[in-house]
């Protein structure tokens, strides 16, 4: 499996290293613990409002997922909150940067 | 081991000019040698460039325009601590006995592709610099119960120290008011809370104890170098109110340099953006947790230029390959008692803060007269 051909077609997946018991964040093919290669899994969507902003009329918002995983997505509707549980609705690429809208949940 | 010396520099004045990287290299080197007279270019056993340019093999061509044959001839390039990062590799030249004498040159142009770490894939589509700073300062701002009001301060301060400083690119002073007025990027960031990208050139010339005197009789001495990088990615930070790398590399610094925060009289430190200021003044420890904005307001009441005398990089600009440099030159002028307008009385002891990439790497030098 391949994070940004996964990405692409819209499936968020997640490096795990067995070994390790630890997630790979950003993904990568190797742990950056202990080098072993990574397993793939589906990516639990779910996580929470770390830190947000505003421009113009979108919110963009920095969330963790897992205690592991922090990302930048933007608000699809709603204000946010500092610590509000939110979810990612829809991922993909474009103009080769992830892209990532979060919904409140 | 033998000590570490900074004997003479250049600057060119930081525009938004289309100028060749060479030629913005070339100027500040020039300048250097200018005010070297007892400087040979066979005296130079190492020239390093500084910068985030896509032009390649630039210190051997920066050597070739000026005469130079070094044994060593690299760039070093680290985003926006790239200056600071290459004045430590000339220190470790020279104190490795590779090198007697080392120029550094850093040099930028207006449209830097350092500005953006594409890498970063964590920042999704946020990837431009005004993303982690406002995050930064929506943070730093709940955390404290500070006001973007409170923080207008900063760009007041800086770009009014600037108007001394005959480099820099800012050409005239803000009230609060128009700080506060000025267009908003984001909820928590104005345009005037930027430091903005230029053009602009550097050039520092570091030499081994025993060789400084024969090109000054002031040489500045790097005493303390603490350096720290805790990820590449923005959302690595531990803490989005504070800058974890800058109190790492602070507090190597002064353990090198049997210093602490109370002996320094001068500094420079990474105004990349408002917040940074306080944050930086936090984790370098001049002041508790939150108190930052205190001291900055304290200084700007008392006309005291103690914390970013040339403007910071609000007040100067950033030409991110230079600023880590003109950071030290400013400190070794103040040292140097020769800062004119800008001169804080009877420095001796300075420390220069330069950080990249939302404050995931920083370079901290403390030098003494």
């Amino acid at each position: 499996m391949n994070f940004d051909t996964e990405l692409e077609n819209g499936n968020f997946i997640v490096a795990e290293c067995k070994h390790c018991q630890k997630i790979v964040w950003p993904p990568s093919d190797f742990c950056n613990k202990c080098f072993r290669d990574v397993s793939w899994r589906k990516g639990v969507h779910e996580g929470k409002i770390i830190e947000f902003s505003k421009k113009n009329d979108s919110y963009f918002c920095l969330i963790e997922i897992e205690k592991s995983i922090r990302l930048i997505g933007k608000l699809s509707r709603g204000i946010p909150i500092e610590g509000q549980q939110v979810k990612i609705e829809k991922c993909g690429i474009e103009n080769k940067n992830y892209s990532f809208e979060i919904s409140l949940l | 081991m033998s000590k570490v010396g900074i004997t003479s520099y250049g600057l060119t004045k930081f525009s938004k000019d289309d100028s060749k990287i060479e030629s913005v290299l070339l100027q500040s080197t020039k300048k250097l040698f200018d005010a070297s007279p007892n400087l040979s270019r066979n005296d130079i056993d190492a020239v390093l460039v500084s910068t985030n340019n896509n032009s390649k093999y630039l210190s051997a061509v920066l050597s070739e325009m000026s005469g130079i044959e070094p044994k060593i001839a690299h760039s070093v390039e680290s985003l926006c601590n790239s200056g600071t990062n290459a004045i430590v590799s000339a220190y470790s030249y020279i104190s490795a006995g590779l090198a007697d004498v080392v120029l550094v040159c850093g040099a930028e142009r207006y449209d830097s592709p350092g500005q953006i770490l594409e890498w970063d894939n964590s920042r999704g589509e946020f990837k431009h610099p005004i993303f982690w700073a406002s995050i930064f300062t929506k943070a730093y701002k709940r955390e404290f119960s500070i006001t973007d009001d409170d923080l207008a301060i900063v760009p007041v301060k800086n770009h009014k120290q600037s108007m001394n400083n005959p480099n820099a690119l800012s050409e005239k002073t803000y009230s609060l008011d128009e700080v506060i007025n000025s267009k908003k990027l984001t909820d928590d960031l104005r345009l005037h809370d930027c430091s903005r990208p230029c053009t602009g050139g550097a050039s520092i010339l570091l030499a081994s104890e025993n060789v400084c005197k024969k090109y000054t009789d002031t040489p500045i001495w790097i005493s303390g170098i603490g350096q720290k990088t805790t990820s590449a990615g923005f959302t690595k930070n531990i803490a989005f109110s504070s800058m974890e790398s800058s109190r790492i590399a602070a507090t190597s610094a002064f353990q090198m340099s049997k210093r602490n925060v109370r002996d320094i009289d001068v500094a420079e430190v990474h105004d990349a953006f408002s917040v940074c200021e306080p944050m930086a003044l936090e984790s370098i420890g001049f002041t508790d947790k939150g108190k930052g904005m205190n001291l900055i307001k304290e200084l700007y009441a008392t006309n005291n230029f103690k914390i970013n005398p040339r403007g910071g990089l609000i007040g100067a600009g950033h030409p991110l390959g230079a600023t880590g440099i003109a950071q030290t030159i400013e400190i070794t002028q103040q040292l140097q008692s020769s800062a004119d307008k800008r001169q804080v009385n009877n420095a001796k002891i300075g420390l220069v803060h330069n950080m990249s990439a939302a404050s995931t790497s920083s370079t901290v030098l403390v030098l003494e007269r």
